[in-house]
């Protein structure tokens, strides 16, 4: 009896009993494994083509390895500083203006006192998220440009003369940042409203009854309470700082200002895809995949030693 | 609700100032963001000379649906638009059904491998191999250049299995689970007939949001398509709207003139047409959003 219990509890145990307990959900976890597996584990083993000379007849695996070459090729360049200066100074910016307006707007609306209004104004703010990257980025072109968009035409009428936006090397990271805060503040904003909605209303009444104004209620108990969000959100976005998104750069981008707007991805693409550099591309995509790695779990240890709360 | 009536009882003399400030900041935000858009629908409704003069702002001048019809007429423009249906449609579909495959086996503490896996999704949001790697993969597996390329390589998001697996596990009782096992009712049956229908908000706010990724993308198909037949709505929008496509016009000037005259209302009227179907999704979904994503992404 006494050997029996801890034996039977070892062969419950096993993944071969979770199996036969199971098998229907291994059954449903099928497809979505498979589905990881190959599109985002094969492309994994298939970065060793940034070792590699690759050669297209003879296949990832076929092609000679040539170690760090194709790395330190990257590194002696100088393209390899201005890339790594453009990409972090376009992604750190826009992470600080980007980050803290949903909060503040989330913490605006839920304050406001009617129901009606705080919908309405979460309807507007929300708007943007539904235009594609193509049309924002058309709607600048248009807005801004020189001869005949609309702010040029109220420059002009102002007295002032009309600017380049859209060439201007100087004002490109300005355009692209702050149009992102146009766009993404209200979509932002929805996570931290739902997690407002969790303030705990007994504190509030007791706050109310010592005699705190709104001012205290939020940065005492509104702010406390969506701080969690606040950090994971904040690891998220530092995770996010070395894959900026390829998208709306690649559609800002012309030959005047690509001083200031190639970025890795960017080059990586043109390289890789339009000039097929297979593995030269890849290993300056592989760089960058483990520069947002390293980010991401310092970030996280940061969150986890200073505020308590981490994503893993 | 309660807090709202004590609030009007008792205000400090900073209140007035702080609710001013809510409620400048909010209003100023909201104009800033509707006269862009409101623009944008005035125009499309104007006649190219009111256009050309200015005299547009918020108001359409000179009504006419000109735009509209130059769209309809625009061959590029209507099959994007068709191949974009196709995508968003079938890819929500397969986004969908395999992130509620993944989820719900996700969400059962009971279950052991549970852990290895959700580690084997969560780590791939950490790192990945790359644009060009995963290029290859799709070259060698011979979907490069065909509709699947557009359906296949994103066909799942871990964030949204993510969420999806919080709601799950924080909605769905396991004394549910129990009972329904005591009574005979297997996994699928059970994943069927209560854990689905106790999920419609999580399950809405998936379909948003992956529908609105397919609609709005244009990187895939821009690595992975060069065939114009297949081309979403997305990449013609952008040579419509950002490389000012000017290819066929002919080198008559004063029919270039009319052209250049007719581009700008063509853009207005392009950016309403694309963009008014994902809007239209919001407010059905809308009801469920705010539920979903603070019990899918908070809790968890």
């Amino acid at each position: 009896m006494n050997q029996s219990l801890p034996k039977r509890r070892r062969s419950r145990d096993t993944y071969w009993y979770d199996f036969r307990t199971h098998w229907q959900l291994y059954l449903m976890l099928l497809l979505p494994v498979a589905y990881i597996i190959l599109f985002a584990y094969v492309p994994m083993g298939g970065a060793s083509i940034a070792f590699k000379d690759f050669q297209i007849r003879k296949g990832i695996w076929g092609s000679p390895w040539v170690g760090l070459r194709h790395f330190t090729n990257f590194l002696n360049t100088p393209n390899f500083e201005l890339l790594l200066r453009n990409t972090i100074i376009l992604s750190g910016y826009s992470l600080l203006a980007t980050f803290p307006m949903p909060i503040l707007l989330a913490l605006a609306i839920n304050e406001a006192s009617s129901a009606r209004y705080r919908k309405s104004v979460q309807m507007i703010t929300y708007l943007p998220y539904f235009i594609s990257t193509v049309v924002m980025v058309g709607m600048m072109m248009n807005f801004f440009s020189l001869r005949a968009g609309f702010v040029n035409a109220v420059v002009e009428r102002m007295g002032g003369t009309a600017v380049n936006f859209m060439g201007e090397p100087k004002i490109f990271r300005h355009m692209y940042v702050w149009s992102g805060v146009w766009q993404s503040t209200g979509y932002g904003a929805v996570i931290y409203i739902a997690a407002l909605a969790g303030v705990d209303q007994s504190n509030v009444e007791a706050a109310v009854i010592d005699g705190a104004g709104r001012f205290r209620r939020v940065w005492y108990i509104d702010l406390p309470t969506i701080m969690p969000t606040i950090i994971i959100q904040l690891i998220l976005a530092m995770g996010s700082i070395m894959s900026i998104g390829f998208e709306k750069v690649f559609l800002m981008q012309n030959p005047i200002n690509l001083d200031v707007s190639e970025i890795i991805s960017t080059f990586v693409y043109k390289r890789g895809l339009t000039q097929f550099q297979y593995s030269y591309a890849s290993a300056v995509g592989l760089l960058n995949s483990i520069v947002n790695l390293v980010l991401i779990v310092l970030a996280n240890q940061f969150a986890a030693r200073v505020g308590n709360t981490s994503l893993f | 609700m309660s807090n709202r009536s004590a609030v009007k009882l008792y205000r400090t003399p900073t209140d007035h100032l702080y609710m001013v400030l809510v409620y400048t900041l909010t209003i100023l935000i909201s104009v800033v963001i509707l006269v862009p858009m409101i623009f944008v629908v005035a125009a499309s409704f104007s006649s190219p000379d009111a256009l050309m003069a200015g005299q547009v702002f918020l108001w359409p001048v000179e009504f006419n649906i000109r735009g509209y019809k130059m769209v309809l007429e625009h061959k590029m423009l209507v099959t994007g638009f068709q191949n974009t249906l196709i995508y968003a449609g079938a890819g929500t579909v397969i986004n969908v059904v395999l992130t509620i495959l993944a989820a719900y086996p996700l969400s059962r503490r009971d279950l052991k491998i549970r852990n290895p896996v959700m580690f084997l999704f969560a780590f791939t949001m950490l790192f990945s191999g790359g644009m060009i790697p995963l290029y290859l993969l799709v070259k060698n597996i011979g979907i490069l250049n065909t509709r699947w390329s557009m359906l296949l390589p994103n066909a799942m998001s871990v964030w949204n299995v993510i969420i999806t697996r919080t709601y799950f596990q924080s909605n769905i009782p396991g004394e549910m689970l129990e009972s329904a096992n005591i009574d005979g009712c297997d996994d699928f049956r059970f994943l069927w007939k209560i854990a689905i229908p106790l999920s419609v908000p999580i399950i809405a706010v998936n379909v948003l949001l992956y529908a609105v990724g397919h609609w709005n993308t244009y990187f895939n198909a821009l690595i992975y398509l060069n065939d114009n037949a297949l081309y979403p709505l997305q990449l013609v929008l952008r040579d419509i709207l950002i490389q000012d496509d000017t290819a066929g016009i002919s080198m008559d000037v004063t029919k270039q003139l009319e052209q250049q005259r007719l581009r700008y209302l063509l853009q207005y009227s392009t950016i309403v047409v694309a963009t008014v179907p994902v809007a239209l999704l919001y407010p059905f979904v809308q009801k469920y959003f705010v539920s979903g994503i603070m019990i899918g992404a908070i809790k968890g």
